[in-house]
């Protein structure tokens, strides 16, 4: 079983079309993984799908980093 | 004949005059049809017993294309039924005329609720799964007046002025995901809508029709048609007058 991690990282690399070693926790969509607004709608968009979770807009807004999402996805798994 | 094979189109304000004439067209050219009414079930249920008649597919939902939770139950019912979502042609429009003196303010706000929030509603509730297809086709059914203004419709040329905005917005949001939106404004086009009006204006509006003859639903099914197609891949943001020349 993949962690919430790897599992994100894949869907960012997937989405984004960067390599897995620039996903680090820190590293923001729009500026370290060059994700445009749209990109950002649609990473949600699949992370909802991967994760099976419905995230609110106003939660999606203040995802800004790689690990805004993933502490927000374990918190909601919790 | 068949220009839209294997696609699914959700037409909103289907029940009837242009709406249920693109429904039966695009069902004739290949497409499963989502005929979406919201109040005449009758009607509605007419035009899919037509569409099967005819061997095509089709299914009748109601929503109440301003009211986002209704909206999605049919987006979801229609991905459920038929698997995509490929094609939306925002068609449903009221009237309530009045010159603006006389304007109450219900009558201003239904007639934006319905003929611009609803585009703007079903729009969104669609943007996710065509952005998923990296693919769709947004049709917006305007009007003529919404370019040129029209004395006593205040309410509703100011609603088809913004779909002719909105409906840029739109193609400039999505193109990057290979979605396009374009708008097709008619003139004169002889429904249930434009039968109200009396022989007066009926006459006075033939004279501002270079073509000198109303429009019919097939005109604009047709251009709907169109953009809903391949042949219009590389069209987006545009609105099609088809009002007999009335604008130039």
């Amino acid at each position: 079983m993949s962690t919430v991690l790897e599992r994100v990282t894949k869907v960012i690399v997937d989405r984004l079309g960067v390599e897995e070693s620039e996903v680090k926790l820190e590293a923001s969509f729009t500026g370290d993984l060059g994700a445009d607004s749209l990109d950002v709608v649609e990473l949600v968009m699949e992370l909802e799908d991967e994760f099976d979770m419905e995230i609110s807009d106003e939660d999606a807004e203040s995802m800004a980093t790689v690990g805004d999402a993933v502490t927000y996805i374990e918190k909601k798994q919790a | 004949m068949s220009k839209l094979a294997g696609k699914t189109a959700i037409i909103t304000g289907a029940s009837r005059g242009i709406g249920a004439e693109i429904a039966r067209q695009f069902a004739a050219n290949g497409a499963k049809v989502v005929v979406n009414y919201s109040g005449s079930q009758e009607k509605a249920e007419a035009v899919v017993a037509d569409i099967q008649a005819n061997g095509g597919e089709a299914i009748a939902v109601k929503a109440n294309v301003s009211d986002s939770e209704s909206v999605k139950a049919m987006v979801d019912g229609a991905m459920k039924t038929f698997g995509s979502v490929d094609i939306l042609v925002n068609n449903a429009g009221i009237t309530r005329d009045n010159l603006m003196m006389r304007m109450k303010d219900d009558e201003w706000d239904d007639v934006i609720n319905t003929n611009l929030k609803g585009v703007f509603v079903c729009t969104k509730a669609v943007t996710r799964q065509m952005m998923k297809q990296r693919a769709g086709r947004i049709i917006n059914i305007a009007s003529i007046v919404g370019v040129m203004g029209n004395a006593g419709q205040a309410n509703y040329v100011a609603s088809k002025a913004g779909v002719i905005g909105l409906t840029k917005t739109t193609a400039r949001e999505l193109a990057s995901r290979g979605i396009t939106a374009n708008a097709v404004a008619p003139g004169f086009i002889t429904t249930d809508m434009t039968d109200q009006l009396t022989e007066d204006v009926q006459k006075a509006m033939l004279g501002q029709i270079p073509l000198g003859r109303f429009g019919a639903p097939e005109d604009v099914a047709k251009a709907a048609l169109f953009l809903a197609s391949d042949d219009a891949s590389y069209m987006t943001g545009q609105t099609l007058h088809l009002d007999g020349g009335m604008v130039m």
